[in-house]
């Protein structure tokens, strides 16, 4: 035998780079062979020196298996093939705001509410609530899967109405989870496991990780239209059309209110028709309320959307998040709630939620929970809360109404730029392409994601003037 | 229950003319849910539900494994009341980033591979912040699905009943290897190594670092060496479940001994660890995963990758328990504090093995007891079959996993000698 030759071959070596190219989420072809073993053949071909891509030395020995020889690779990495993922559309353009040095710089990213000051906000109800849990000292102790009973009622009460029948009838399968996201993946989890054959039509746009969660839940998903960039407002025909032509059975994911990334609410006429059309077509509404409370200042008017569907009868899945409202984001506090038709249905959904659950995270955090318990059971407190959840929605409709005045005033085109103020909650859809949305941070040092989405929660009255530049800069003078 | 197929209840609903209204009233009259079963209860957590509903004063609970002290309260350990003092009036409740804390992960990473280790001075670990030890398995189950797709994971038998079920909903094929040795309580080691020498080339291993759960059987360091070797030689990849760390012997770098001798050997590990149990923070879901990669490179592209998986599955995790650990780990008084009272936690627990196999003795049963001291950690395998574990809830109330899995940190000098009297009562031969 030829005297120790190492080798990486070329069909093993060419399938790693391809999963490389392919991307983070290439699953590479059953057929080609796993990183971490070296498939040589010895025979008829030429051996030589081979380096892994960290440039050490590929060590191999190599083991007898009749016609092909098995090279097994001692020393290159099992991760060889790992790429490198995209940074997050989102989260990504906050660790990019953070690296620019530049003192104008803005950061209208990610959908966290920010003072007239531009500093990051904990309410002073929530203050209280942790001072009281840290004198109460309560205990550390894993909660059930479903989480803290106390927080659960609040939130079903908080949603639905503490008087609603299908609360007093145990009609609501409600699990803490895990903020917004992680309610939505345990939901998306229940609908891959039992209702497989089904898909989810989310709209066109939605959040960007809607996608993310079906996609890795392994649930199919299409679009329906939504967002009419003619109109900068809800192209609502389109959007009742492909919900009617979804097939019958489909999740409809709905925003329950201040529609992100639009802003853009439908009527609560449009609502109406919305629900018809889900019923006729024996659909599953599926809201994501993100925002509630945070949209028109009241918690009650924001569930409006949810609180009609349910009073239909129909069955609803409502994904709920404390992260906004209460200013609870790097808690992840949020709730998933199925509404069922009988009990005893109820009892089995929420007992397969936590099936789910249990694999993943086994049972979810306990501060926020308790801090969003306490608040809402003293109705001091709760009071203080919905004072302050006006503020904070009372601070982003001036600013809108600002960033119009700035926007007419400056632009000398005509543009009508009253969808500003038609549009609702924390963020407003520009209408500014990728390329402009380049603009604005690459020129004006205004970081926003790529879709045109800006947060009016980090906008000042201050910056209104300076955004407004920006905006009818990239808007007039890059297409 | 009746249960209509899809088709068949939207027959029964389609009288054509009927209103929105109406036809809604219909459709509640059978559930697009009627198909769902109800999931069996949690063989863990279940008992705890059960054990919590029972009203006999003499009731104990060593069920789940989570730490009581000697008046059977749960507890929340000094250090960690001090962190939440200063963590009070926070004025930052924003985001973490995806991987989460990055001091968290610092500390972590250190605890785990040792306060100097060249891997972290290199940069060569990719490590995020988990949901506990949950957490942490799942997302890096979810990456061999994605990455690893033709590899599968060796798990012991037994082993902690979840990580069948994450392994599972993460679609990644299971086989088992042997581990316990029923007759003796003890390791079966050849049996291990058997198995170890007979997995193809390449296979995934989960092990847990120290007190096995829920044997409480670990390997001695010896064993530990050659296990390691075989590793070697089968080019296995070793992945250590370690939720007990410091928790075992009451020592941290003692209780990492075996993942230190994997990473002298040359082995590139992932890890999981979790500060329920030795840092108290059970429901706060403190944890970290971590996977040593071949350099710096490799380690940001692998992070990058468990962020991705993250991301749709919670986006990023909880702030609350991550600022206690890190103030903790970070301030050397508090450190000091915390390893006092981590090893308090350990030696009541010794105690307890020590005290419950005394009264067994005592009490003349027969049978050896032994494997109560030589087992380490939370747990004891006692050996008793199902019926016995039945016999000891119906009628001393006493609560535990029907595998015969005691949680020794429910044990008190309350209680134990009720508990030995019970035990002797139901294996006592007739």
């Amino acid at each position: 035998m030829a005297s120790a030759a190492f080798s990486v071959s070329s069909p093993a070596a060419s399938a790693v780079a391809a999963r490389s190219k392919a991307g983070p989420r290439a699953v590479p072809d059953r057929h080609s062979v796993p990183a971490y073993l070296r498939l040589v053949s010895v025979l008829g071909r030429g051996v030589s020196q081979g380096r892994s891509r960290t440039g050490c030395r590929v060590g191999i020995t190599r083991k007898n298996f009749g016609r092909v020889m098995m090279a097994l690779a001692v020393d290159v990495s099992r991760f060889e093939g790992v790429p490198m993922a995209p940074p997050d559309p989102i989260l990504g353009v906050s660790e990019a705001f953070r690296a620019d040095k530049n003192d104008l710089k803005l950061n209208l990213g990610v959908g966290a509410y920010r003072t007239e000051e531009l500093q990051p906000y904990v309410l002073n109800v929530v203050k209280k609530a942790e001072k009281l849990m840290l004198e109460k000292g309560d205990n550390k102790e894993y909660l059930p899967i479903e989480g803290l009973a106390a927080f659960n009622k609040a939130t079903a009460e908080l949603l639905l109405g503490a008087d609603n029948p299908v609360i007093k009838q145990g009609l609501v399968a409600t699990i803490q989870s895990l903020s917004g996201t992680g309610s939505l993946r345990l939901a998306a989890a229940f609908i891959q496991r039992y209702f497989p054959e089904a898909k989810v039509i989310i709209s066109s746009p939605t959040w960007g990780n809607h996608k993310n969660i079906f996609n890795d839940a392994r649930v199919p998903w299409s679009e329906y239209r939504y967002y009419d960039p003619k109109t900068v407002g809800l192209d609502f025909e389109g959007m009742i059309a492909d919900i009617e032509a979804a097939p019958e059975g489909s999740f409809v994911l709905l925003h329950g209110c201040a529609h992100n990334p639009t802003g853009i609410d439908p009527t609560p006429e449009q609502w109406e028709k919305i629900a018809d059309v889900i019923q006729e077509k024996k659909h599953m509404p599926f809201f994501d309320v993100a925002y509630q409370g945070f949209a028109s200042g009241s918690l009650d008017e924001d569930a409006f959307s949810v609180r009609l569907f349910v009073k239909r009868g129909m069955e609803v899945f409502v994904a709920q998040s404390y992260s906004k409202n209460l200013g609870l984001y790097s808690e992840r506090i949020g709730a998933i709630n199925v509404v069922c038709s009988a009990t005893d249905v109820a009892d089995r959904v929420k007992s397969q939620l936590k099936r789910l659950a249990r694999p993943m995270y086994s049972n979810p955090p306990i501060h926020g929970a308790r801090i969003v318990a306490n608040v809402v059971g003293d109705p001091t407190m709760f009071g203080e809360w919905k004072q302050e959840m006006e503020e904070m929605a009372g601070r982003i409709k001036n600013v809108r109404q600002k960033l119009y005045d700035s926007l007419s005033a400056k632009d000398q085109s005509g543009k009508d730029w009253s969808f500003i103020l038609r549009q609702i909650g924390m963020f407003s859809y520009t209408g500014l392409n990728k390329a402009q949305s380049d603009n604005m941070t690459d020129k004006w040092h205004v970081y926003m994601t790529k879709d045109g989405r800006i947060s009016l929660a980090g906008l000042s009255l201050a910056k209104c003037d300076y955004l407004a530049d920006a905006i009818i800069d990239s808007f007039h003078n890059l297409n | 229950m009746a249960t209509l197929s899809l088709a068949a209840s939207s027959a029964a609903r389609r009288p054509a003319l009927l209103p929105p209204r109406l036809l809604a009233a219909r459709a509640m009259a059978s559930s697009l849910f009627g198909h769902v079963e109800p999931a069996p209860k949690d063989p863990i957590l279940g008992v705890t539900e059960a054990f919590l509903a029972d009203p006999s004063p003499d009731k104990v609970n060593v069920g789940v494994g989570a730490y009581r002290d000697d008046n059977g309260q749960p507890v929340v350990l000094s250090c960690v009341r001090e962190a939440e003092r200063r963590i009070l009036g926070n004025l930052n409740m924003e985001y973490l980033p995806m991987g989460g804390s990055i001091k968290m992960i610092e500390e972590s990473l250190k605890l785990a591979y040792g306060e100097d280790s060249g891997f972290i001075k290199d940069k060569r670990i990719a490590a995020v912040q988990a949901l506990s030890d949950t957490g942490a398995c799942r997302l890096f189950a979810d990456f061999q699905k994605r990455f690893l797709p033709d590899s599968q994971i060796y798990i012991s038998t037994p082993t902690w009943s979840n990580h069948h079920n994450i392994w599972r909903d993460a679609q990644v094929p299971q086989k088992t290897f042997t581990y316990y040795h029923p007759e003796s309580r003890g390791l079966d080691f050849s049996g291990l190594m058997n198995d170890i020498k007979n997995a193809p080339d390449g296979s995934f291993f989960l092990l847990h670092a120290c007190a096995h759960n829920p044997t409480g059987v670990d390997p001695t360091e010896e064993q530990w060496r050659e296990i390691s070797h075989q590793f070697k030689v089968k080019k296995h990849f070793p992945f250590f479940d370690m939720a007990y760390q410091g928790f075992a012997s009451g020592d941290p770098e003692r209780d990492a001994k075996a993942i230190r001798i994997f990473l002298e050997d040359g082995h590139q590990i992932g890890c999981a660890q979790s500060y329920a149990k030795n840092m108290g923070l059970y429901g706060q879901r403190a944890g970290c995963l971590s996977i040593l990669c071949e350099d710096e490179m490799q380690a940001v592209a692998v992070k990058s990758q468990l962020q991705q998986i993250a991301r749709p599955m919670y986006s990023n995790p909880p702030v609350h328990g991550a600022l206690v650990v890190s103030i903790i780990l970070n301030d050397p008084e508090l450190k000091g504090l915390w390893l006092k009272e981590v090893k308090g936690m350990a030696d009541r627990i010794i105690g307890m093995r020590k005290a419950l196999k005394e009264n067994l003795e005592k009490l003349g049963s027969p049978l050896s007891w032994d494997h109560i001291t030589n087992q380490i950690g939370m747990f004891c395998y006692s050996g008793m079959t199902p019926e016995q574990v039945d016999r000891l809830t119906n009628e001393y109330h006493i609560y535990m996993t029907r595998n015969g899995r005691i949680s020794m940190a429910g044990v008190t000098t309350g209680n134990v000698a009720y508990l030995a009297n019970a035990i002797h009562e139901v294996t006592k031969p007739n």
